[in-house]
């Protein structure tokens, strides 16, 4: 029922652009959503058979983006920028916080699946610095010490 | 200090201008239906005469690339891809006054007889397309849109792909790897099609230029190179980071102390990074510079995106350039060999010089390692990181010496960027969560 769906989605999607291969970024973003936030082998199946593509071709696009994940990830990220501008103002302090808050290291994921955790590049709020996106959302700034209340409300869900 | 005025941001302190009656009630969308009671080349004389320039980083004037285009269908698409280190302007446009991007693509499309726009938007700016998003729907719903569709497409995480060439890969559903060049857009572009590419800011400002007039908007900033507004993003060690549309021709100091609100802490300004992290750094001594392309030039670097990184004492140049490079090196798309091997030579010598392992003659090597880099690969890629690295080196050529002849950093762990960590420091291959069956 799902590939029928998921078809029907994707031809939504075709349907904006003068050539259908322009649907793979928002196809794959459809995919990774539907695959709990990362892409298996079989979401490559999926989109390449939703657009006429192989699925190594899917897979080889997929790799070049960073917001695609080709392994499992925890069912929240938690993505804190560590490029100049924050890194002037302590981002280093707030990734180590989040760090030592849920007991694992930047690019891991918690024992128990709830949450990841990465460093990133440039998120473009560089003013208000340290940018910290919870599930895509951003908040800033985020100081080392606003780090516990952020990990709480995480977990909470 | 000189009087900031609002143009392009205009109304957006006092009003929610993601709605369009709210829009409309400060004289939006007048511009539109001024431009289509225009002959569309008019439209363009307009832009040539206002010498607006592209205000993604190349500073390109905007009518002459308009103006370039072949024939047949013809494409416009708007760089939403913002993602310079230090730059969040572009951003600032899309929440906080969106319908003037939409104006200025309607605007655009009219200009140059185009039905097809695309807004290629970071994927990491979800709020500023869901704003964007509702804001087409308004004006789709008002019946403004006059047989020109506007496509919102959201990328993925790449900051190549706000490099123009790779944008249209990623947009045509490749991986985002520049193009060699000739032919440029302009002939074969989106689809192998005609194409006008233009940044947010950009196009944001055309409808400034209709309202006012392509001659009054060259009298604004410095004429006849830099002229109308700029909307700067001030960041780094600042009392009040943040964006601000002042004119071409303000000083870097009343950027700074003004508008900046100075350096918390009463600490001592070291350097300034004047245009995005891509830019050769300028020294405290150089604040007086004005703001516009020929002063930066004149001073060695230049306007770039429009983002000003403010950096006090406390920063280890080394660990700067390579955070710097860590980044250039991340971001590579592995296309050309000499930013695709020269990133990662830089990353590891400027790892052994702040570790106090280098050679007296690997500082040499560094600077050779840029040179091998500058101009020559297909885009801009490479340059952006020599560039600012071989800058930090020449200005502050004895920081790095001293880690080299006392065999580490001599900030011994007090500088601001101790401990500075990139996201290609992390390992990113390990997943621990169990796949489930």
């Amino acid at each position: 029922m799902r590939a029928t769906t998921f078809q029907k989605k994707v031809d939504e999607l075709r349907a904006q652009y003068p050539d259908p291969h322009s649907a793979v970024l928002p196809a794959l973003r459809l995919a990774q959503k539907e695959h709990g936030g990362w892409l298996p082998s079989s979401a490559f199946v999926e989109v390449g058979d939703a657009l006429d593509l192989t699925p190594a071709y899917c897979k080889a696009v997929a790799s070049f983006y960073d917001m695609f994940h080709l392994a499992p990830v925890g069912k929240h990220l938690v993505e804190v920028c560590t490029n100049i501008s924050c890194a002037l103002v302590g981002a280093q302090s707030v990734l180590e916080a989040f760090e030592g808050e849920l007991g694992i290291k930047a690019g891991e994921t918690t024992d128990d699946g709830e949450v990841t955790l990465r460093a990133v590049e440039c998120f473009g709020g560089c003013g208000w610095g340290t940018v910290v996106a919870v599930d895509h959302r951003y908040r800033e700034p985020v100081r080392a010490e606003d780090v516990s209340a952020i990990v709480e409300e995480v977990r909470r869900g | 200090m000189a009087e900031s005025p609002r143009l392009l941001l205009k109304g957006t302190d006092e009003r929610d201008l993601t709605r369009l009656d709210e829009y409309r009630a400060i004289g939006g969308y007048d511009a539109l239906e001024k431009a289509r009671g225009m002959e569309p080349a008019a439209v363009v004389e307009e832009i040539l005469t206002s010498n607006l320039r592209g205000r993604g980083g190349a500073f390109f004037p905007t009518g002459r690339k308009a103006s370039f285009l072949a024939q047949g269908i013809r494409y416009l698409v708007v760089n939403a891809d913002e993602s310079e280190p230090g730059t969040f302007k572009d951003r600032e446009i899309m929440f906080s006054t969106p319908h003037r991007l939409i104006e200025g693509c309607l605007i655009t499309a009219h200009a140059i007889n185009s039905e097809h726009v695309f807004i290629y938007i970071r994927g990491e700016y979800l709020r500023e397309f869901e704003i964007l998003r509702d804001a087409l729907d308004q004006v789709r719903t008002e019946g403004l849109m006059r047989g020109v569709t506007i496509v919102l497409h959201r990328g993925a995480g790449a900051y190549i792909c706000g490099e123009e060439s790779a944008l249209l890969e990623s947009l045509e559903g490749k991986r985002g790897q520049p193009r060699s060049r000739p032919p440029y857009p302009a002939v074969s572009g989106l689809y192998a099609a005609p194409t006008l590419i233009n940044n947010v800011e950009t196009i944001s400002t055309v409808p400034v230029i209709i309202d006012i007039g392509g001659a009054e908007f060259a009298k604004l900033g410095v004429p006849p190179n830099s002229t109308g507004t700029r909307v700067v993003s001030i960041s780094g060690n600042v009392a009040n980071g943040g964006n601000y549309e002042v004119p071409h021709g303000i000083t870097l100091r009343e950027l700074i102390y003004d508008l900046g609100g100075g350096i918390p802490g009463g600490r001592k300004l070291k350097a300034v990074i004047p245009g995005g992290s891509s830019v050769p750094v300028l020294t405290a001594d150089q604040i007086d510079t004005p703001y516009d392309a020929d002063s930066m030039t004149a001073a060695g670097s230049m306007m770039g995106s429009g983002a000003i990184i403010v950096i006090d004492e406390r920063a280890c140049m080394v660990q700067l350039g390579l955070r710097v490079a860590q980044f250039y090196m991340h971001e590579s798309c592995g296309k050309c060999t000499p930013c695709r091997e020269g990133t990662r030579w830089m990353v590891q010598l400027l790892h052994k010089i702040e570790a106090g392992d280098a050679e007296q003659s690997e500082l040499d090597l560094l600077l050779d390692v840029c040179d091998r880099i500058l101009g020559k690969c297909l885009c801009p890629l490479g340059d952006a990181a020599a560039m600012p690295v071989a800058s930090y080196i020449d200005k502050f050529r004895a920081e790095f010496q001293a880690h080299v002849d006392h065999g580490g950093c001599p900030f011994g762990g007090e500088s601001s960027l101790d401990r500075v960590f990139a996201p290609v420091d992390q390992h990113t291959h390990h997943p621990t969560v169990e796949v489930p069956a």
